[in-house]
Formats: structure tokens, C-alpha cells, sequence
């Protein structure tokens, strides 16, 4: 068991999350957006929660719609979520360079995808919609135009000063 | 049947042109997500800072800074644009922020480097009108992106914002709304390319209980943002267009789908519902109208497969984004099991403008089965990236060369990828070829959403169609086996070429199974996933073959095919290749050049970044 | 009247009414269509397009998913259809597990079957590499999810009967079909119903085979063996040996069960009539005292099992009375070597052959262990006699052991949805009036289609009028449920069955996925046997009225409690 499932999951503010969403099935999604924002991640406790609690669910269907759609993270995310856009215009310009170049930076592990301190995870996305500027990368809700494997490597060493 | 309404658009108009009068000089900063990120937000702020005092304005008693949505020219970002002396600045930095505050806007002397370069002729372009990027588009759908405040409902009704929604509403004939949509010629911009009147119709044909329309905003193919730019840029027009649609098709409720990767859209989209509805442009009884009408918007949560409709669907009802067989389509049986109107955002963008200009006036545009403008996402090897609306038919050499300025850095142009992971690549021969529905699936490709990657001769394109296919088999949703199997299948065969281990059978395998898939799959996803297999193995054979037989790619991409050699010339002997090999491949006495065994390289290249002297290289 | 309209298939006219789609049209133009997805009784899901079919301006088409229309031409067989056919089943078998020869479901395999009639003999494409844990972990079913093919139609018939244990997990080509998380199905809220091996076409699911171990007490001397047969195995067994779909060859059963080894051979149907009895009992005890109404039948452990999970606050409607197989087990070990020489209480063995994969866990159940020793469903008794070399066919006919064998219309009713209802009405009514009702025949209660998996009727007992509701389905066993506790309910006493028209339809059942008409079939034949038998009312068993006068006194007493009776507790799991 990792870590994070054995955070204490907060019911009241859950049963908020759902009210919000008037216990209906076709909030699903947002109800899941929602608590990812809080959490980083999905716990299971909550997945099992919503599919206990409303109508038309079951665990395992909120957990299939949790593992149908990329943004939902099942492991918690890094405090800086890096995107690689792996668009066609960013693969075209050279994102995987800059992929590379992040994994390196961040010592990840094959099949790793947060560090170990829980401060940076990466992931590659489809795009962004922001080909003009490829290729980018999009550190939380920022966008980083025009990556090198440089440039990520100074954008990086600067978060990092920031934490120490 | 002629209604009365209570809001009086040509007034409200007024109001809003006499408004933006007032504002004096209007200064146009991009904030769409490319020039964000560029740093426009600090642009914008500088511009406020120095005109906060108004009595260095000589010329002018008042300047007033727009952020607006996309231009399009996101490469050139960030763009400052002043209309009334029709100057584009580009690549503006916030340092640079005085300098044209001083020099052009208080003395009329225009900033000279800060201006747009020619690529061809190498000159700084003065005027606006004269950006070739700019000068040969015909801009419907995009008409205002770039040229208002997206988040000011004032500005879209100055440039006629609901003035279409108003006269239909007035005139209260749905089947006449139907018609002028039908005439007009126009055409899903989604991808497919279906009439879009004959689907109001289908629609419309029930009519009576619960129906809905549904904005499908979840632009998922890589390298095409278009649809973005319409929702940041100018998200009324989207809205009056969907309003439109939902009085002509019977429906009182709406949903607007967008991915969740498009955060700034979602927020203007937002804040524009919230002041339609204050206007009741939206709402109960819109206008003072019999027509209702709400809009909602869904976030997506990261699935190509919900750009499908029937994948959309189940997706704004929470479930997996698996499609649906059709039948029964949406018309009849859609969102919620009620009949659901589906259509695109540049679809939609499109209905105010042909409800004010008329039918006449857009079928005059394009060419005989495809009427109107198309917005083109111009990326990959070209000089000028960026958003683009040009008239249907219009040539892959004018948008290349012309709009585009030609390839980067002098290179040759290979082909190019249109309609992304859906469409297929056209190559030189191509370039003539008048880019619409039928010509484009005729040669083996597809306008899909517009996205347009440009390719050149560096450019391996059995690793572009590795790509794509990576791409499909990691967004199928699995539920068919033809796309689920398939597509995983075609990848390990692609894979295998790439890697060099390919042999010839793999070809007619790879074929044989691009076709079933395309004949057996649920949907379009995968119907149209082996595109790029099929038309790179029809335009680039030769390059299939040089992989499997020689090993070699021509493009020099593929790492497999290359040797990783040591420069005899350049190598002093210093070791340090040989002992940082980490299966021992490299051998060499001291001081004397080394060598490497080919047959046990693995072509880490670890050698590569290791050697002081740069003697090693691929080759 | 409905409209008669034509099409074509394959060039020959053929007509149609109101056929859902293309495929059972087609399948009545004698040309059988291949699928694993389509389920007649589950929603469609178009997804393994196999039944891809060819039409005249409309293109490739799956069958399944397409409504028929006149004039229609369709091609069912065309060189683009086959080769789409073909590459669909090369491709389930490159990511297939394919030790075929040791699989439970060879034989019956549905992806071995095309593969075979397609003539797959090479797989071009890449196998499958990594295979993942099966889980064994339910006493009822089997997952190995290296054999499936991803069709949902387990996924559907758990969304569409229960309550979606089983769901998709993941996207593409990762997809997997799991309860949440992978977890073991012993571990998440598993009814145990079978409905999700019921119809999968390969051998991802299964029913846990108890097989061996029953051959070995069976081939065992020191043990005596007693075997009791549900209802609705009777109607059902000889499909496998090519009898219809509801002939009753119960008498050949009990032969075969003999010939197998098996000492002892006596009925559930006997111990259905003395559930009758207690249970009716109870129904009018609490009629009288106006407590705990509605009463909720208790003889489908996966109902029961559901009602301990999610509502454990009804439980005080459950009737206490065991279920039949609860019932018969005790008694036998109790009464059995009072009537039989070398058997005693610690030697005997009781078997039981139930159309149910959820028996096997009630037996496991805390308050019933060691009463029941095996449950073999069906399906696995079926490849027992094959097992044993025994020719189904020309077997003679056999009665079966007394005193636990007799029964009524009223016990062999129990197999059908709204049977258990039935038989409990004609004894209630009896047990309050001392008079029989003069048509037994409560017509209102019968039915297994999907139409009628809610249903009522109201009985006049002397005035007092009686409502009955029939569920079937946990799904609308859950809707009856919140009726009770929003005290909406108007009825008296719920029947509930898990498995969708009764156990007829029973997950141990022989395949029947493909028809929908061979639950109903199967259903007339218990009604059938119902109407010919010379006793129909439980109360008027001979064997039954014996069984109180020599042991059990009088229904409700405090032997009947002790041996016919059990408790319930709370399975929810606090969150």
C-alpha cells in the first residue's frame, strides 16, 4: 500500500462534492475532476464511495470511467505536474528530446512517473492546442513555448531553487 | 407570424459601438493560450501602466488595451496590434512595451524591428494588410478572434453579435432557418464533412418533446486548434450559433464539450454564458421570445474517442467515452436516449454568419461540393505556423508557400499530414490539388478538423505513420476488436520496421490488416486510424522497402538503422568511449583510435556524449 | 397485426415483423450468424463484429446493432465479410491464452468454435506475453482474465441484472474486464449468480468446478452419497444430451445418478413443498400479527447475500425458512439412517445439483456449513454422466428414494420466477381457510421473459385481500426493496430471484445465451409437469405430511426451527 491511500479521506467534504453535483450519474466526470483537485489523485476510497452512493453506479463502473480518460490519476501527482505536448506539431519539432531531457533531469525510473519527493510527475499529452508554439510544455495550469532539452533543464533547476 | 421582441439588437448595437468609441486608441494584445504563454499577460499590463496617465497621450484622450482572443500567428507571439494605424507588432516583449508606447503611439514613428519580416523577401511588412500570412485568408469563422475583447459581450455585439439570433426570432420560422443552412452548402467542419442542414433536418423531424444540441468542443487531434481559438477568441458567436441551432431543430437545452486541456476556453466560454444570460440572449424566453434555451458546459477528462458523437454522448452522461452503434444516430436517439443535435464548433461558429449574409453570400465561396471557408491548424516544418481560414479549394501550395512562407531553413518539402491521426499525407504531387471534401478523400486523405503538419525531407514517414499509430492504439477505447487488436497490431509491425527488423511479409500484412480495420471498426476513430499506414505505403513504398531491405532510412531518423562510427581522424585514444560502453563494444589501444564491433553496439549512444574530441558520430 | 415486410438475404426473400435487428431475421432465413457480443436478453453492444454482414448501398453493417427494413439486401457471407470474420478471430487468438486442450470451457467455446469453422490454422500476429493471475478466489466462479475477449457481455448482464460488479477497466488495448480494481471476487459485493459466466463465449469466466471432488466421496466407500436435484435441473439437464429445452428427464437423472455411484437419490422438490410449509406458515403468523409485512422469500442465497450487503436493516422481512437445499441437507443427515441401514450422520454425503453457481456459496454460508457437502451445478453434472461413459439416451427411466423423494406441482414450480409465490399462496390460503383454493392457477405470477421480471397479483383469502409481488433481477429486487422502506409498498409478500425469469435461468444452467426462448420453453415445462402431477399442493405431500407426523410435529416448531430455520447478519462493509 502506498502512502497516499492511507490518507483519511474527509466524508463531509465529500458528501459536498456530490451534492453539488445533485447526486446524479452525469457528473461523474466533474465529481472526479473535483476531487482530483483536492487530493492530486483519485483515492479508492472515494471512487468506492461515489459508487456506493449514487444511483446507476457501482465501484467498478466509477472506477473504469476513472481509468477510460488520461486525466485521472490513480497515484498522487507531483506539487508540479509537467505535460509534454507529443502532439504532432511538438513530435514533429522534437518533444521527445525534451521528454528526455526531463526524465534524466528528474532521475525517473522506467514506468515511474513522480519523483520521489512528490514534487515534480510527468506525463506526455496529445496536445495542448498550442502547436504554433512547439514544441511546449505545460508546468501545472503554466505553458512553456518553444522547449529545448536546455531550456526544460533551466525551468526545472529554477522550480527546484524555489523548493529548497 | 412576426414576433415582437423585447430587446431591440439595433440598439443594443449602438450602444456598443458608441462604447468602444470611447475607448479612444485601442491597442489589440493576443491572450489566447500561445501568446500567454509568450507572456502577454505582462504586455498587457505594461500598456496599462503607461497609459494609466492620459495626458502623454497627445493624439488621443484615452487609450484602451484589448486582450483578445487568438490571431493565429501564434509563432509570431506575442502580437500587439493597433487597428487605427494598421501596424502588427510581433514578438513583443514586455521591454519592449515603451518603446512603442514613445515612438508610435505618442510620436507616429513606427517601431521598425519589432515589425513582421517576410521570410521570402526578407523586408519589414509596415501594414497589416500586406502580411501574406494575414493578406490571403478569408476569415468567417474566425472573423472576430483577435480583433475584440473575447470576455466583453459589449464588443460581440458591436460586430453584430446576436443580431442573427434576433432576426430569426423575429421572423419565428424554424423551417426557414433549416433552409438557409441546407442552401448555403455548408458542411460539418468536424471531420466528416456532413451536410450540416440535412442534419438539422433529421433533427428537427423530431421535434415536439426533449432535444438537445450539443457543441462537440473536444478538439483531440494533435496539431489542430482551431476550435480552441473560436472558443477563446469570439465564444459569443459559438453561442448564438448553437442558439440558432437549438431554435431551428426544436431543442431547449445545450451542452458545450470541451477538453479539459483547454482551460482558458472553458473560463471565456463561462464567463459568456453568464453574460448572455444577464442580456437574455440566452436563457427563458430569449429576447422576450417563445424560445428558450440553457447551455451548459461538460469538461472532458483527456479522450480523443469522445470527438466521436456517439463517444461524446456517453461521456456527457459520466460514463466511458465507448461508442455507440449507429443506429440509431443521434438525431433520433441521442444524449439521454432524446433526439441531440451534434455539431462542431467551426460548424456552429459559421450559422450567424451565413444567418446575416445569407446563404447566397457563403455558397459564392469554396468550390462545388464544399461551400465556405475552412480553418487550417499550419504546423510542423513551415515558417509561418498558425492559425488559418482560407476559402474551400484553395491550393496546399498557396497555403504552404503563400500563407506560409515556404519551408523552414531552406529545406525541401516532403508532404504533409492533414486531418492528423485521421487523414492521410499528400505529398508534391499533391500541391495543386484544390483542398476540399472530395478531392482530399479522393487522394487518399481527409480535411478531418484541418489540422495541417508540414513535412520535410528530413522527415521519415514510416516514423510519422509509427507515430499516428501510437497515437490511435493508445486513444482507441478498446471496445471493437478490429480497432482495439488492430491498431496495437500495426503498431508492433511499424515498430518492428523502425527498429530494422522488419521483412517484406510484414508489408502485405501490414496492408492486409490496415484495410480490415478500416472495413470492420465501430467508428470513425477506427475506420480512419489506418489512414496514415495506408497512404504513406501508397506515397512512400520505397521508403518501407529501404527500411526492410537495407536497413536504412532514407531521412536518416530512425536510430536503429544508423551505425554508431568513430571519426579515425578525431579519435585521440583517450578511453573514455571504451569504458563508458556499457556491453564493451568499443575497442582500441591507447593513444591510438578506437573501433567499434557493430554487432554488439546497441546503439545507446552513450559513446556519443562521452567523447571529449566529438570524434563519434551517426551515420 | 403486425406488419409483414420482406428483405433479402443472400438473394432469398425473407419476411419480418418486429425482429430487433438483422441477426435474428437472418437466423430466420436458416443462416446462423457468428457473434460474442450479441445477447438477445442483454442490450447490444456491437463490438466484436463478427456479425458484420454485407448490404447493398449501406455497406459493411453489424447485424446485431442494425434494424430491419423492407427491401433491404443483404450479403452474409461475401469475401469482404469473411476476411473481416477472419481477422477478427486471428486477432482474439494472438491475445488469447490459448491452452485450449486444459481450458474448462473446451468444447464449448465459442472463439474454439469459429476458429475452428473459419479455418484458423496460423496466427500472424503477435502473441500475448505477459498472462495475469486467475482468480479462484469465489466458491462460485472463476476469472481468468487471459481468455477474454472483451466482449461485455458479462459486464452488461451484471449491469443489467445486478449490480455492475464487473466492469471495464482502462482503455485500448489495456482494457480489462475486473471487478474494481482487480480485486478478487470474494473481496467486492459478488452475488455469486453466475449470470456473467452464463454468457461469456470463452473460458474468462467459469463456474468453480467441484467435479473431483465429488468423484472423490462418490468412488469412496466409506462415504454414502446422497444426492438431491433442484427443480429446474430437470428441465434443463437434457439439452446437453440433445433433448429440448424443457422435456422433464428427471427420471433418467435419478437413473444416472445411480449408475454414477451415488447411494442415495432423493428431490429438492420434496424439500421445496417443506419450505412451502414453514414459510407459508411464517407468511401467515406475520399476516396475523401484522409484523415485519411485506415478507421477502430467502431460497435465492444471491438475493440473500444481497440483502445482508446493502440493506441489513431488512433483513426482519427475510423469511427464516431455509432454502430448500438448506432444508433437505439436515434432514437427511438427521433423518436418513433412521430409514436406511450403514448410513449415520457423520458418513453421509449430501450432493446437490442446483441450476444455481450461488448454492455453491451458500453452503459455505456460517449459519448452513457442514449441512450441504457439495453443490455441482447443472452443467457440471451434465459432464459428470459424460464423464462416467454414460449414454443419456438410452437410459431407463428411474423413480427415486423414498421418503424424500415424493413432491408436488407445488415444489416443481419453485424453478421459475413467480413459482415459490405461487406454491406459498396455495398453502397460505389453505392454512388460514382449512379450504384449497379452487383454481390453483395463478397465472398473474408466471412468465420469465424480460417483460415480466416485475409482476403481481392479488389473492381474496376469504376477504382478506393479499398482494403478491415477483421480482426478478437484483435491479428490480432493489426497486421493491426502497418501495418497503419509502413505505410505498403496497404488497404483502415478496418473491425475489436473483437470476433474470428464476432459476431456470440459472448461472449453472445449461448455455442457453443465444435464445431467449429456452428459459420460456424450460418454464413450460415445470408449469407442464405442475398441471400433470395428481398433487399440486404442497401441503397435500404425503411424504410431507409424514415427515411432520413422525419428526418434525407441526410447521414452525421447535425441531422445524432448529433444523428448517436460519438467521441473517449484516455483510455491509463500513466505508
Amino acid at each position: 500500500m502506498s502512502e497516499a491511500s492511507v490518507v483519511k479521506l474527509d466524508r463531509k467534504k465529500l458528501d459536498e462534492i456530490l451534492e453539488t453535483f445533485h447526486y446524479s450519474k452525469s457528473y461523474l466526470i466533474a465529481m472526479l475532476q473535483k476531487i482530483q483537485e483536492i487530493y492530486k489523485y483519485l483515492p479508492e476510497e472515494a471512487m468506492t464511495y461515489i459508487g456506493e452512493k449514487i444511483d446507476g453506479l457501482s465501484p467498478a463502473t466509477v472506477y473504469g470511467v476513472a481509468t477510460f480518460y488520461a486525466q485521472f490519476s490513480l497515484e498522487p501527482k507531483g506539487k508540479y505536474e509537467i505535460k509534454v505536448c507529443d502532439g504532432t506539431a511538438c513530435h514533429v519539432r522534437g518533444s521527445m528530446p525534451v521528454l528526455n531531457a526531463i526524465k534524466s533531469k528528474l532521475k525517473l525510473q522506467e514506468g515511474k512517473f513522480t519523483t520521489e519527493n512528490g514534487l515534480f510527475s510527468l506525463e506526455t499529452v496529445s496536445c495542448l492546442g498550442a502547436c504554433g508554439l512547439a514544441p511546449v510544455v505545460m508546468i501545472n495550469e503554466k505553458v512553456y513555448p518553444q522547449m529545448t532539452s536546455d531550456a526544460i533543464s533551466i525551468v526545472i533547476d529554477t522550480l527546484m531553487k524555489e523548493e529548497v | 407570424m412576426i414576433t415582437k421582441l423585447k430587446t431591440d439588437i439595433k440598439e443594443e448595437q449602438k450602444l456598443a459601438q458608441e462604447h468602444i468609441k470611447k475607448q479612444g486608441l485601442r491597442v489589440l494584445v493576443c491572450a489566447g493560450t500561445g501568446c500567454v504563454a509568450n507572456g502577454s499577460l505582462k504586455v498587457i499590463e505594461k500598456f496599462k501602466e503607461l497609459g494609466a496617465d492620459v495626458s502623454t497621450l497627445t493624439d488621443y484622450d484615452k487609450m484602451t488595451i484589448v486582450p483578445t482572443g487568438c490571431h493565429g500567428f501564434c509563432e509570431q507571439g506575442v502580437l500587439v496590434i493597433i487597428p487605427e494605424k494598421h501596424v502588427t507588432y510581433v514578438k513583443v516583449k514586455e521591454a519592449d512595451v515603451e518603446e512603442i508606447y514613445n515612438s508610435h503611439i505618442k510620436n507616429n514613428k513606427p517601431v521598425e524591428r519589432l515589425l513582421y519580416t517576410d521570410p521570402k523577401s526578407g523586408e519589414r511588412i509596415l501594414k497589416n494588410e500586406e502580411i501574406n500570412f494575414y493578406a490571403k485568408q478569408t476569415r468567417t469563422a474566425l472573423a472576430n478572434c483577435g480583433k475584440i475583447n473575447a470576455e466583453s459581450i459589449e464588443e460581440a455585439i458591436s460586430v453584430r453579435g446576436y443580431e442573427a439570433l434576433s432576426n430569426i426570432l423575429i421572423e419565428n420560422n424554424p423551417e426557414s432557418v433549416i433552409e438557409q443552412i441546407e442552401k448555403s452548402g455548408l458542411r460539418g467542419r468536424g471531420g466528416g464533412g456532413f451536410p450540416t442542414g440535412r442534419k438539422w433536418r433529421f433533427t428537427a423531424a423530431n421535434r415536439g418533446g426533449k432535444s438537445y444540441v450539443v457543441c462537440n468542443g473536444d478538439e483531440g487531434d494533435p496539431g489542430a486548434f482551431m476550435d480552441r481559438s473560436v472558443m477563446e477568441g469570439d465564444p459569443h458567436k459559438l453561442l448564438e450559433g448553437m442558439a440558432i441551432a437549438a431554435f431551428a431543430v426544436g431543442a431547449d437545452e445545450g451542452y458545450i464539450y470541451v477538453r479539459a486541456e483547454y482551460p482558458l476556453a472553458i473560463k471565456r466560454l463561462r464567463k459568456a454564458i453568464k453574460d448572455a444570460e444577464e442580456k437574455n440572449f440566452l436563457g427563458k424566453n430569449i429576447m422576450g421570445s417563445d424560445f428558450s434555451f440553457t447551455i451548459h458546459i461538460k469538461e472532458g477528462a483527456g479522450a480523443f474517442v469522445c470527438g466521436e458523437e456517439t463517444a461524446l454522448i456517453a461521456s456527457i452522461e459520466g460514463e466511458r467515452g465507448m461508442p455507440r452503434p449507429k443506429p440509431p444516430f443521434p438525431a433520433n436517439k441521442g444524449l439521454f436516449g432524446r433526439p441531440t443535435l451534434i455539431n462542431n464548433v467551426e460548424t456552429l461558429a459559421n450559422v450567424p454568419v451565413i444567418m446575416l449574409k445569407g446563404a447566397d453570400w457563403f455558397s459564392k465561396m469554396g468550390t462545388e461540393t464544399s461551400k465556405g471557408t475552412k480553418t487550417f491548424a499550419l504546423t510542423g516544418e513551415v515558417n509561418n505556423t498558425g492559425l488559418i481560414e482560407v476559402p474551400m479549394g484553395t491550393t496546399l501550395r498557396e497555403i504552404i508557400f503563400d500563407i506560409g512562407g515556404g519551408i523552414r531553413g531552406g529545406k525541401k518539402f516532403k508532404a504533409v499530414q492533414i486531418g492528423g491521426p485521421s487523414g492521410g499525407c499528400l505529398t508534391e504531387e499533391h500541391l495543386d490539388l484544390p483542398m476540399d471534401y472530395d478531392s482530399l478523400l479522393k487522394a487518399g486523405a481527409m480535411v478531418g478538423s484541418g489540422g495541417l503538419v508540414v513535412m520535410a525531407e528530413d522527415t521519415c514517414m514510416i516514423e510519422v505513420a509509427r507515430f499516428f499509430m501510437n497515437f490511435t492504439k493508445n486513444e482507441s477505447c478498446g471496445k471493437c476488436v478490429p480497432c482495439r487488436e488492430g491498431t496495437k497490431n500495426m503498431l508492433a509491425i511499424l515498430e518492428k520496421i523502425v527498429a530494422g527488423k522488419g521483412e517484406m511479409q510484414d508489408l502485405e500484412l501490414l496492408e492486409e490488416l490496415a484495410k480490415i480495420v478500416k472495413d470492420g471498426s465501430l467508428c470513425g476513430l477506427g475506420k480512419t486510424a489506418p489512414n496514415p499506414v495506408l497512404s504513406t505505403l501508397k506515397y512512400f513504398k520505397d521508403e518501407y522497402i529501404a527500411h526492410i531491405k537495407d536497413k536504412k532510412c532514407p531521412a536518416g531518423v530512425c536510430t536503429a538503422m544508423k551505425t554508431v562510427m568513430i571519426d579515425e581522424n578525431k579519435c585521440k585514444g583517450c578511453t573514455k568511449c571504451a569504458r563508458t560502453c556499457p556491453v564493451g563494444a568499443i575497442d582500441g589501444v591507447v593513444k591510438q583510435p578506437h573501433k567499434i564491433n557493430q554487432d554488439k553496439c546497441i546503439k545507446c549512444e552513450a559513446c556519443l556524449n562521452s567523447c571529449p574530441f566529438k570524434a563519434i558520430g551517426l551515420k | 397485426m403486425t406488419d409483414i415486410k420482406t428483405l433479402f438475404v443472400d438473394g432469398k426473400e425473407v419476411e419480418f415483423t418486429d425482429e430487433p435487428n438483422l441477426l435474428e431475421v437472418i437466423k430466420k432465413a436458416g443462416i446462423t450468424i457468428p457473434t460474442f457480443c450479441y445477447r438477445p436478453d442483454l442490450t447490444t453492444f456491437g463490438a466484436c463484429r463478427m456479425c458484420v454482414v454485407e448490404i447493398d448501398g449501406r455497406g459493411i453493417q453489424s447485424s446485431c446493432t442494425m434494424p430491419p427494413e423492407a427491401g433491404l439486401k443483404i450479403h452474409t457471407n461475401t469475401q469482404r465479410v469473411r476476411r473481416i470474420r477472419k481477422t477478427v478471430l486471428e486477432l482474439l487468438l494472438a491475445n488469447h491464452d490459448r491452452n485450449c486442450l486444459t481450458c474448462d470451457k473446451s468444447g464449448n467455446c465459442e472463439l474454439q468454435k469459429y476458429s475452428e469453422e473459419y479455418g484458423i490454422t496460423k496466427i500472424r500476429y503477435k502473441n500475448k506475453e505477459e498472462l495475469l493471475p486467475v482468480d479462484e478466489s469465489s466458491p462460485s466462479i472463476v476469472r481468468d482474465s487471459n481468455k477474454c475477449i472483451l466482449c461485455g457481455a458479462c459486464v452488461r448482464a451484471c449491469a443489467e441484472y445486478q449490480h455492475s460488479v464487473l466492469g471495464f477497466a482502462n482503455r485500448g488495448s489495456k482494457t480489462l474486464v475486473q471487478p474494481m480494481k482487480g480485486k478478487p471476487l470474494a473481496d467486492v459485493e459478488c452475488v455469486n449468480c453466475g449470470q456473467c459466466a452464463a454468457v461469456c463465449p470463452t473460458g474468462a469466466l467459469t463456474i468453480k468446478s467441484d467435479i473431483e471432488r465429488v468423484y472423490d466421496v462418490v468412488l469412496n466407500p466409506e462415504y454414502k452419497t446422497v444426492l438431491q436435484i433442484a427443480p429446474s435441473v430437470r428441465v434443463a439437464l437434457g439439452e446437453v444430451f440433445g433433448l429440448d429445452a424443457g422435456e422433464n428427464s428427471i427420471k433418467k437423472i435419478y437413473a444416472a445418478a445411480r449408475k454414477i455411484g451415488f447411494d442415495l437419490v432423493f428431490d429438492t422438490n420434496f424439500s421445496a413443498d417443506l419450505t412451502i410449509m414453514e414459510e407459508a406458515n411464517e407468511f401467515v403468523e406475520r399476516l396475523t400479527k401484522g409484523e415485519n409485512l411485506p415478507i421477502f422469500t430467502s431460497c435465492c442465497p444471491a438475493w440473500v447475500k444481497y440483502l445482508e450487503m446493502t440493506h441489513p436493516d431488512m433483513l426482519n422481512h427475510l423469511s427464516s425458512a431455509k432454502s430448500p437445499q438448506g432444508m433437505l441437507s439436515p434432514v437427511i443427515k438427521e433423518f436418513a439412517p433412521k430409514y436406511y441401514e450403514g448410513f449415520t450422520k457423520e458418513n453421509i454425503k449430501v450432493i446437490s445439483i442446483m441450476p444455481c453457481t450461488a448454492k455453491k456459496y451458500e453452503i459455505t454460508r456460517e449459519q448452513l456449513k457442514g449441512e450441504t457437502d457439495f453443490v455441482l451445478t447443472t452443467s457440471e453434472f451434465a459432464k459428470m454422466i459424460k464423464s462416467s461413459g454414460i449414454d443419456f439416451s438410452v437410459l431407463k427411466e428411474e423413480e427415486a428414494n423414498s421418503p424424500f423423494g415424493g413432491y408436488t406441482g407445488g415444489g416443481t414450480i419453485f424453478g421459475a420466477s413467480g413459482g415459490v409465490a405461487e406454491a406459498a399462496v396455495r398453502t397460505a390460503y389453505n392454512m388460514v381457510t382449512g379450504e384449497d383454493l379452487k383454481d390453483v392457477n395463478i397465472t398473474p405470477l408466471r412468465g420469465v421473459d424480460a417483460s415480466s421480471r416485475s409482476k403481481e397479483a392479488v389473492i381474496d383469502i376469504k376477504g382478506t385481500k393479499v398482494k403478491i409481488r415477483v421480482v426478478s433481477t437484483l435491479i428490480e429486487a432493489e426497486k421493491a426493496v426502497r418501495e418497503v422502506k419509502e413505505g410505498k409498498a403496497d404488497f404483502q409478500m415478496l418473491e425475489v430471484m436473483a437470476c433474470p425469469g428464476g432459476c431456470i435461468n440459472g448461472g449453472g444452467q445449461p448455455i442457453s445465451c443465444y435464445d431467449s426462448k429456452i428459459k420460456e420453453e424450460r418454464a413450460q415445462g415445470l408449469y407442464k409437469e405442475d398441471e400433470e402431477l395428481p398433487i399440486r399442493l404442497c401441503h397435500k405431500n404425503p411424504d410431507i405430511i409424514r415427515i411432520y407426523k413422525d419428526h418434525l410435529e407441526k410447521p414452525g416448531s421447535h425441531l422445524a426451527h432448529k433444523l428448517l430455520h436460519t438467521t441473517y447478519s449484516s455483510k455491509k462493509k463500513s466505508l
